[in-house]
């Protein structure tokens, strides 16, 4: 990608596509509690409804579950809906309209069917979100035939992979992390996609491959900078595509470097970190060179407590912690070290971009 | 259309007996389908409409060809009466290539999109919010036409009905949901589902709308039911709740009976025997003269006829090839 100097949040970057994808085709539509309010959902819809009018950006009754199904129904009949959700955890009320519907549709009548439909999930973390407004769940989406499931971590991917779920024919679930709405990065103007599909290398290396989804992407950014200074070398993917996931992209960094640790933003029983692993170990078992690492949540609910919460979430230097006991190095006491002032239940300040 | 300015009363004589024609056409492919079940090359669970034709048939009847219809389990009735195809039909019952999902449905899965006809799937109510859906992209893009949302009484038990009916009220959407009360989910009579005191109809009044009931069983008091609403719907005067009381004759699923079962006495479904959709309008038609016995037998020869084709097409087809397994799941660009 050319330079071009011009950054936005990430937050300002998915107003910015659903602006493009409005503004180019008059049956994209707009739907989701809170869509038009004021506080513009985190800054991703501010003014839509002004700038496109109430019959394209509009707001619907609490009802989750129900309008997921008109969603559907709208699909079929000729628009282009996005229903977003303010927290996945509520989207869970519609499992029966994503999973059992509109992931079948296009197959189980025969392929005549065709379902542009995106459902948009804000994942919470931190600040007493808790056992309810935190939840990643982006496996569940990934598991099933029929989806595709995005979760981009750069503001240029969020603009760029939005628009294309847009315009993709099938059912997309979007998945984003509330800690990244604040990175700033560079954002092409207009209309570009980022295809959904594959991965990114978001840092060359050639010690050790750390396979990273969303929010994690960065906490391994830091703990490559940080391994960099000890002479180890990371690779870090961006999964930023996990249905379908970039395979070859995995495959080709683990037939260099030899090495594995996933960072996941979710839990590990059968999750994402496992399919990774499982990819690696089907397809590149003669290539590793130590067993693989999972760096997730805990096996437990998110807690609302700063002093759980700063427990639950793991962070850079449980990842640098685990690449070095794949590289067989010993552990760094200063790894897992808070920094003075850094608050563990808030972002990062130091995680602000231009990434 | 049928109405004519001109002969109104020949009209209505008209139409009563495409009535009868429409529901006598659904009970032979029905009937037919349980008489070929047992031979196990229809290889889906099949829920039969036999002693529901009024329903199906009153409504299809008032529709234009080109308004929109989704349906649940129970809907080849539904899917026939708003002119899916028949071979087609019979072809996906059988798992064959020709089938209107290509085998990849079966007898739950029914669509027709040449004829309105969206689909229907098994999950009970999944198939209301879809079809709002349906109604609001018609009203979005200022399309004149109205969707059907046929649904058992169950249904309406189900959170996605009043998210549903809420919605269209709210935007006074060109739908209308058309409950077939037939007494029973699967083995759990009503009684134990919904409190005695209150109807259907005020479930769907609660949330603003229009509600009227009436005999699923009479296909002409069907038909003005529907006619009124869709005429309603379609004038922008928002959406209509019909409830059309009926009986299920057959078990719940598959071709026989299941009354020895004990779940409902064999008295009670004599009694709905008794009210036959089929033989009391036969009957009014004879009475009022307008039953015509060589037109009549002539209809019956000709749907032998088809039913026995499509039979016989369905048996022939082939299967779809093993090697399309992965096909269809993803739409391409």
């Amino acid at each position: 990608m050319k330079p071009t100097g011009r950054e936005l949040t990430y937050a300002e970057a998915i107003r910015e596509g659903f602006a493009v994808a409005l503004e180019r085709d008059p049956r994209v539509l707009l739907m989701g509690l809170g869509v038009p309010d004021p506080k513009g959902f985190f800054g991703t819809t501010t003014k839509l409804q002004q700038q496109f009018g109430a019959d394209r950006v509009m707001d619907m009754p609490c009802a989750e579950n129900g309008m997921s199904g008109v969603m559907l129904g709208a699909a079929l009949n000729g628009l282009r809906p996005v229903l977003n959700h303010q927290r996945l955890d509520f989207a869970l009320l519609a499992m029966d309209p994503i999973c059992t519907q509109a992931a079948k549709w296009h197959y189980m009548f025969g392929g005549q069917m065709k379902l542009p439909v995106v459902f948009r999930m804000i994942l919470g973390r931190g600040w007493g979100q808790g056992p309810q407004h935190s939840q990643c769940l982006h496996s569940w989406f990934a598991h099933i035939p029929g989806l595709k499931v995005v979760m981009p971590t750069t503001p240029h991917d969020a603009k760029g992979l939005l628009i294309a779920a847009i315009e993709d024919d099938n059912p997309v679930v979007f998945i984003e992390h509330r800690w990244l709405h604040h990175i700033k990065g560079e954002v092409p103007a207009g209309h570009y996609t980022v295809p959904i599909g594959p991965a990114r290398v978001a840092r060359p290396g050639r010690d050790v491959t750390i396979a990273a989804f969303s929010y994690m992407v960065l906490e391994a950014l830091e703990a490559a900078q940080t391994l960099a200074e000890d002479g180890i070398d990371a690779e870090v993917l961006d999964f930023r595509s996990l249905r379908p996931l970039d395979q070859g992209l995995l495959l080709a960094s683990l037939r260099k470097t030899g090495r594995l640790v996933v960072a996941d933003t979710g839990w590990s029983a059968a999750g994402m970190s496992a399919e990774i692993l499982a990819v690696a170990t089907e397809s590149a078992f003669g290539s590793l060179k130590a067993a693989p690492r999972r760096i997730c949540f805990p096996d437990c609910p998110t807690p609302t407590s700063p002093t759980l919460s700063a427990e639950f979430y793991p962070r850079a230097g449980h990842i640098a912690a685990a690449v070095r006991q794949t590289l067989r190095r010993p552990p760094s006491e200063s790894d897992l070290l808070v920094p003075a002032g850094v608050e563990l239940d808030k972002p990062n300040p130091a995680f602000t971009g231009p990434f | 259309m049928i109405a004519t300015v001109e002969n109104p009363v020949a009209a209505r004589t008209e139409l009563s007996v495409r009535l009868l024609e429409g529901m006598v056409r659904i009970r032979m492919v029905e009937e037919a389908i349980a008489r070929y079940y047992g031979d196990q090359q229809m290889r889906c669970p099949v829920h039969l409409s036999i002693g529901q034709e009024a329903a199906a048939t009153g409504v299809g009847l008032a529709l234009r060809a080109d308004d929109l219809a989704m349906s649940g389990h129970r809907s080849h009735a539904h899917y026939l009466a708003k002119g899916g195809r028949l071979n087609e039909m019979i072809a996906e019952i059988y798992g064959k290539e020709t089938g209107c999902c290509q085998g990849r449905g079966g007898s739950m899965h029914l669509v027709d999109l040449a004829a309105g006809f969206v689909g229907a799937v098994p999950i009970v109510g999944s198939t209301i919010p879809i079809a709002t859906g349906l109604a609001f992209a018609d009203r979005q893009l200022k399309r004149d036409r109205v969707t059907i949302a046929f649904l058992g009484e169950a249904a309406t038990e189900e959170g996605v009905f009043h998210e549903s009916v809420n919605f269209a009220s709210l935007h006074r959407l060109p739908i209308v949901f058309v409950c077939e009360n037939n007494l029973y989910s699967v083995y759990s009579p009503l009684h134990v589902r919904q409190p005695a005191h209150r109807g259907l109809c005020e479930l769907a009044a609660g949330h603003g709308i229009a509600a009227h009931a009436g005999d699923g069983n009479d296909p002409l008091a069907v038909h003005d039911l529907a006619r009124a609403a869709v005429d309603r719907a379609r004038s922008g005067q928002g959406p209509v709740f019909l409830e059309l009381k009926t009986y299920r004759w057959r078990e719940h699923c598959g071709p026989g009976f299941d009354n020895h079962i004990g779940y409902r006495t064999e008295a009670e479904f004599l009694s709905w025997r008794e009210r036959d959709p089929i033989a009391t309008f036969e009957y009014r038609l004879r009475q009022a003269g307008d039953f015509d016995e060589l037109r009549h037998a002539q209809f019956q020869d000709r749907v032998e006829t088809e039913i026995a084709t499509a039979f016989a097409a369905a048996h022939a087809a082939p299967y779809p090839a093993g090697t399309t397994l992965l096909d269809h799941v993803y739409a391409q660009p």
